[in-house]
């Protein structure tokens, strides 16, 4: 690589500091303001507060309410991610055929991109909502009560299909773009090769498309686990019956509602743990297959 | 191994392309044909219409004695050697190879069996665990054939297998191709518009023009009988020249095109022709002289060392004119 020349030593370091300013200001400091935190307790008045180890940490490992926000967010990723990725990657799959047709071109995939997270924040809240929705209004015709204000698994089901409708876009393009850089010469050779439709799509498409997946696969994750804070805010807000407080809701709700900073702080410093690792197995593996 | 039979085969893209009309072809069993062509005449489509990868849109195809237009590539019982070579990226050498004997469920042992012998037949056993990226261009084309081989198909179908490679390793490979098709004797079709493979490689050339078959015959009729003006300035390391028939003296025929090979073309004081000579091109094993007689351009072939005078005298080789319908472009019958 090039070397560039800077022929004032302070230079680089003014250049630099705009973008560091911002990771000290709105990174660094609040994440140490969190670690501090959650080895410290405040009396019940907030007039003072005193250092108690990891006793915040050993009172969520023994807290049913975290035990289930920990369960409720698992399963809530997990479906999440499966969905948004399972919905992309067929609609990626029919766009692709109809691109190596010649019937598409590559640039009008871009617009439901701009247009998708816009209509599906309106979109979802008038097909759930109990009162007025439309999903809840065909449900109750097939004699199926709707009603995710009280139905815990009804809130599930709403807060995942909320947040995985507006990811689909996202990673339908990354899918689109994956499938299309595998040459229709491979699809070809398959096929004189003896392999139907459906053996191609697991042993050509599938495996060659494997990195797109996994790299989905953490960065919806991490979605689902951290960005998700607006969804569940605005239908659930993490009930009936906790059922939809996942972790991040509970961080929030803990501190600011509840006014128990230790406990938030605590929670917070285990999310952090949890991206880092996310980041870092990410990377590892990103390494490990540059190329197959 | 099969015999393949095309009867008024053509082809119409969705968009209204027509990119192949009326073909007519017949490749006996164990033959290797040849279909060459300049760049957009439909040599590849022809290929994948046979592979059954483009829909046949007119006429037939046949392999063996099925008529194959409504069955699967897969069910064709033919292997193909793609111009990218089309290997799989994510599978070693050996599963390349296995990938095709594998989905049609081949006993385990039979796999095993047949990818060694391909692979030593190719000079491949060292290189079976790597995957396709640590191989350099001239093993990827080995696989790739090896890829065919392994299945001991009816037919093997070339596209331009051997355009990725450098000058020196497409002679290297354009003679194990011929060889190994020998030894197989399976029946081959083998695309290319490089008319030195077509010289070499057939057993028979087609010659595509726009779509159409120009001429169908051995490298040497194809050569020495042109059918057609197209053919006779295609095939050839330098292209025919091609006049009118007045410039030549005692020859004067209205409405005709007379070719001759630069190599035909023979330098000598009392010769019948004088050329305006414009420039010399060194080809090292010879000279290629450059000018104009009767104005029409003309090349003439001559020694390495000779030095042409101004104007060159020059006569032609006796029987080696070639008469042309200046109209149809077709051949004269009767020279
Ligand atoms: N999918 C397609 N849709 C429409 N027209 C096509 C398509 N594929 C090829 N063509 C047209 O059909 C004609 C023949 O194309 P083809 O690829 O068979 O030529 P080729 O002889 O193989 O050329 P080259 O030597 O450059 O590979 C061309 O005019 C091309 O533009
Ligand atoms: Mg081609």
């Amino acid at each position: 690589m090039k070397r560039a020349l800077f022929g004032n030593r302070l230079l680089p370091w003014l250049l630099l500091a705009p973008q560091l300013a911002v990771t000290a200001i709105f990174f660094l400091w609040p994440a140490a303001q969190a670690i501090r935190q959650s080895f410290l307790r405040e009396d019940a008045f907030g007039l003072s507060t005193s250092f108690v180890g990891l006793a915040n940490y050993a009172a969520l490992w023994g807290s049913a309410e975290y035990l289930n926000a920990v369960r409720v967010t698992a399963i809530f990723a997990v479906a999440t991610t499966l969905l948004s990725l399972g919905v992309a990657l067929v609609l990626a799959l029919a766009v692709d055929r109809l691109v190596r047709a010649g019937k598409v071109y590559t640039t009008l995939l871009v617009w439901p991109y701009a247009v998708a997270p816009a209509v599906a924040g309106i979109l979802w809240w008038f097909i759930f909502n109990p009162t007025v929705g439309l999903l809840p209004y065909v449900l109750d015709r097939v004699g199926y009560d709707w009603n995710h204000l009280m139905r815990p698994r009804d809130a599930m089901i709403l807060v995942v299909l909320a947040s995985a409708w507006s990811r689909i876009s996202y990673c339908f393009l990354f899918f689109v773009a994956g499938l299309q850089s595998i040459p229709q010469s491979l699809h070809e050779a398959a096929a004189i090769d003896g392999a139907g439709p459906v053996k191609r799509f697991f042993t050509i498409t599938l495996p060659l498309l494997s990195p797109t997946t996994f790299f989905l696969l953490v960065v919806n994750i991490v979605y689902a686990m951290f960005e998700t804070f607006g969804v569940i805010d605005a239908t659930t807000e993490g009930g009936p019956a906790q059922s939809t407080n996942i972790m991040v809701y509970k961080v929030w709700f803990d501190g600011f509602i509840g006014q128990n900073l230790g406990s938030s702080a605590a929670q917070s410093v285990i999310l952090m743990l949890i991206v880092i690792a996310l980041t870092v197995i990410q990377f590892r593996w990103i390494e490990k297959r540059v190329a197959y | 191994m099969a015999r393949i039979t095309l009867n008024g085969v053509g082809k119409v893209y969705p968009g209204g392309t027509r990119a192949v009309g009326g073909v007519d072809l017949d490749v006996a069993d164990g033959e290797f044909v040849v279909l060459v062509g300049p760049s957009g005449c439909g040599k590849s489509t022809l290929l994948r219409m046979i592979a059954g990868l483009e829909t046949i849109t007119e006429g037939t195809v046949s392999i063996g004695d099925r008529v194959v237009n409504d069955i699967e590539p897969a069910g064709r019982d033919i292997a193909m050697v793609f111009q990218n070579y089309a290997l799989y990226p994510h599978m070693s050498v050996r599963q390349n190879l296995a990938y095709g004997l594998k989905n049609r469920r081949t006993p385990a042992a039979e796999i095993a069996r047949r990818v060694d012998e391909a692979a030593r037949m190719l000079e491949l056993a060292p290189y079976l665990d790597r995957k396709p990226r640590q191989l350099s261009g001239g093993q990827r084309q080995r696989v790739a054939m090896g890829r065919a081989i392994v299945r001991e198909p009816a037919a093997f179908l070339f596209d331009e297998p051997l355009s990725n490679l450098d000058a020196k390793l497409r002679g290297v490979m354009r003679w194990e191709i011929k060889t190994l098709q020998r030894r197989l004797a399976t029946t081959a079709i083998y695309v290319t518009h490089d008319q030195v493979e077509a010289m070499t490689l057939g057993d028979r050339l087609v010659v595509l023009n726009g779509g159409r078959v120009e001429q169908i015959g051995t490298p040497l009729e194809v050569y020495r009988r042109p059918a057609s003006v197209f053919v006779a300035g295609f095939i050839g390391s330098t292209p025919m020249n091609l006049v009118r028939s007045d410039v030549l003296p005692g020859l004067a025929r209205p409405g005709t095109t007379v070719g001759i090979r630069p190599e035909d073309l023979v330098p000598s004081p009392d010769g019948a022709l004088s050329m305006q000579v414009s420039g010399i091109e060194e080809l090292g094993v010879s000279r290629l002289v450059h000018g104009v007689i009767g104005g029409e351009r003309v090349s003439v072939v001559v020694p390495p060392d000779f030095q042409p005078s101004e104007p060159l005298r020059l006569s032609v080789r006796p029987g080696a004119m070639h008469l042309f319908d200046a109209a149809t472009g077709l051949r004269r019958e009767g020279s």
